[in-house]
């Protein structure tokens, strides 16, 4: 009774219902359905041609390569940052620890060309602070495999941190206290203890990463110069293709991109135990709810 | 050991998150931290630094050079603008559209889940792809958007659609209908109740959505590659005239903009942080 009653006082009038109905269809549809069911028709208008052909240019298989390479080492990286910046932020005691943690969601808000141009002013072999040195050691950072991975890290940094937080404020440390007490070392609490319960925080950020990773454009151009080929990746030649009136490439590679973000996602959504999905976000809410 | 004595001594009977219970650092955590903290500095806070630094070496005189440039106040203008405008777009369309998503049940609701998620997937420089499959040249409908503010506008839209949508959301869920319920039996209108229950509950998580929102718009740069044009004055963002100016050889100017940009959003965080609470403190 006093549900069916909410249900009525939440939704609100039948008329009010359908207009806020049609507003929020229209509008997904008109900005994201239509033009993405679009450019999907227009892909496979020749069947797989477009892959076969795209699959052929040695240009589109180096560039594939190079952001799957790119992508799996910025996410192993963030995956190493991430768990051990989120144990310490969440465990332990130290100062500036409230200043780290705000600093950590900082790459979120900086454009994609800005964190291109900081790493330039940095190690650009040139005029760097650190690029110098580094280049009169012959190694070179700017231009070349270090810094587009350092750039695609960089843009994706916080997102492991963000999903792991929650969770570990969440678990609390009764447990890893439990198993310190009994004699477990450090190394083991993390592995039977801490682990197990963040585990899925971590592989939905991971899961995370890698899209974002896969995607990155403009840090990566920025930093990656305009070495012809050699520093190519994949939605960088997505934008060389289309101007180049290769369009149908350019649509097999951004499918292929968009695919493997789309797997990686539906993948963690199957795997992921019915009552933990959305762990993140309820636990979050959770927490707000508890101390407001 | 050193861990087990830190934690015992932390551990009171009533220790419910209190940060008593957490551990000092250790000598292993200690340099786990010095570890991540090099990193860290040497990822993101010195080569932040060095922006900032670049652009301030010769004191204003950068700073006031690249705002009196009419190219780049043009640009800087359009940025914030038009971040504006989709941020507001976001903050109304966002929580029509998390309130359909949870209060709403109808065949379909799935998949409008779904489609929310497909910007968040989909690389940027795909984004600007898709939208110029409906409006640009080639358009079904006609439109022919592209190279206009109108590209701008919507490529900013696309790319922040799930921000207000997936804070919200959570926050709705979890939110009782019993006050709304007493509300409406003391005889408040729909209206009333909104305004005083449903709007101070959600004013934090939308405004934390809409912060999100508007960081990523005026960052955006992808998107805007193939669909805007660039045209100078016209439809180029701020983020362009930076990377255009560090094509040109010129990261001291490219680095004012980018300083520019990095308070703009600073100053967005502080002033939506204000109209949240304004707002959250009127239930």
């Amino acid at each position: 009774m006093a549900s069916s009653q909410s249900t009525v006082v939440g939704v609100g009038s039948p008329a009010l219902k359908w207009v806020l109905r049609l507003l929020v269809v229209g509008y997904l549809f008109f900005l994201v359905g239509w033009p993405s069911a679009l450019i999907v028709r227009r892909t496979f208008e020749g069947g797989t041609q477009a892959f076969t052909d795209a699959l052929g240019d040695p240009d589109v298989t180096h560039a594939l390569q190079l952001s799957a390479t790119i992508a799996l080492f910025a996410v192993v990286i963030n995956l190493l940052f991430g768990v051990g910046m989120s144990l310490l932020l969440v465990r332990y005691e130290f100062p500036g620890k409230r200043v780290l943690s705000a600093l950590i969601d900082l790459p979120l808000a900086v454009s994609p060309i800005v964190v291109g141009l900081a790493l330039i002013l940095v190690y650009n072999p040139r005029y760097g602070w650190f690029g110098q040195t580094l280049d009169a050691h012959g190694i070179q950072v700017i231009f070349a495999k270090p810094g587009m991975i350092m750039a695609t890290t960089f843009v994706a940094l916080p997102l492991v941190i963000r999903e792991v937080v929650p969770v570990l404020e969440d678990m609390g440390n009764d447990q890893e206290q439990a198993a310190n007490s009994l004699g477990a070392n450090a190394w083991q609490t993390f592995w039977r203890i801490t682990l197990p319960g963040i585990k899925w925080a971590v592989v939905y950020g991971v899961v995370l990463s890698m899209a974002r990773s896969l995607g990155e454009f403009g840090a990566v151009k920025v930093v990656a110069g305009n070495i012809s080929g050699e520093t190519t990746t994949a939605p960088v030649l997505v934008q060389q293709k289309y101007q180049n009136f290769e369009q149908q490439t350019a649509y097999a590679v951004s499918f292929m991109l968009v695919a493997a973000a789309v797997v990686c996602l539906i993948i963690v959504a199957l795997l992921r135990p019915k009552d933990e999905k959305k762990g993140g976000a309820t636990a979050t809410a959770a927490l707000k709810k508890e101390n407001p | 050991m050193s861990t087990a004595t830190a934690s015992v001594a932390g551990g009171r009977p009533t220790r419910v998150r209190r940060p008593a219970s957490r551990h000092t650092l250790t000598k292993g955590s200690a340099l786990g931290l010095g570890v991540n903290m090099i990193w860290f500095s040497l990822l993101v806070l010195i080569p932040l630094t060095a922006v900032v630094w670049t652009a301030g070496e010769d004191g204003f005189g950068t700073f006031t050079d690249a705002l009196t440039n009419k190219q780049t106040f043009n640009a800087l203008k359009l940025t914030v603008l038009s971040s504006l405008g989709v941020t507001a777009v976001n903050i109304v369309m966002g929580t029509i559209i998390a309130w359909v998503l949870v209060r709403d049940r109808f065949p379909g609701k799935k998949l409008i889940d779904l489609v929310i998620d497909i910007p968040f997937a989909m690389p940027t420089i795909v984004a600007g792809l898709v939208l110029l499959s409906l409006y640009g040249a080639e358009s079904p409908l006609g439109l022919e958007w592209n190279n206009t503010r109108k590209a701008v506008f919507l490529a900013l839209a696309f790319v922040t659609v799930p921000f207000v949508v997936r804070t919200v959301q959570p926050v709705l869920e979890e939110m009782d209908t019993d006050v709304e319920d007493a509300a409406a039996s003391l005889g408040a209108s729909r209206a009333t109740t909104f305004r005083r229950i449903v709007l101070p509950t959600l004013a934090p998580a939308i405004f934390a959505g809409a912060t999100l929102s508007f960081a990523r718009a005026i960052s955006e740069y992808g998107s805007l590659v193939l669909l805007s044009g660039n045209l100078p004055n016209r439809t180029e963002v701020a983020s362009v005239r930076v990377y255009s100016s560090i094509e040109g050889g010129n990261p001291q100017s490219a680095a004012a903009v980018a300083t520019i940009l990095l308070l703009i959003a600073l100053v967005a965080i502080v002033v939506f942080d204000l109209i949240q609470r304004r707002l959250a403190r009127r239930g």
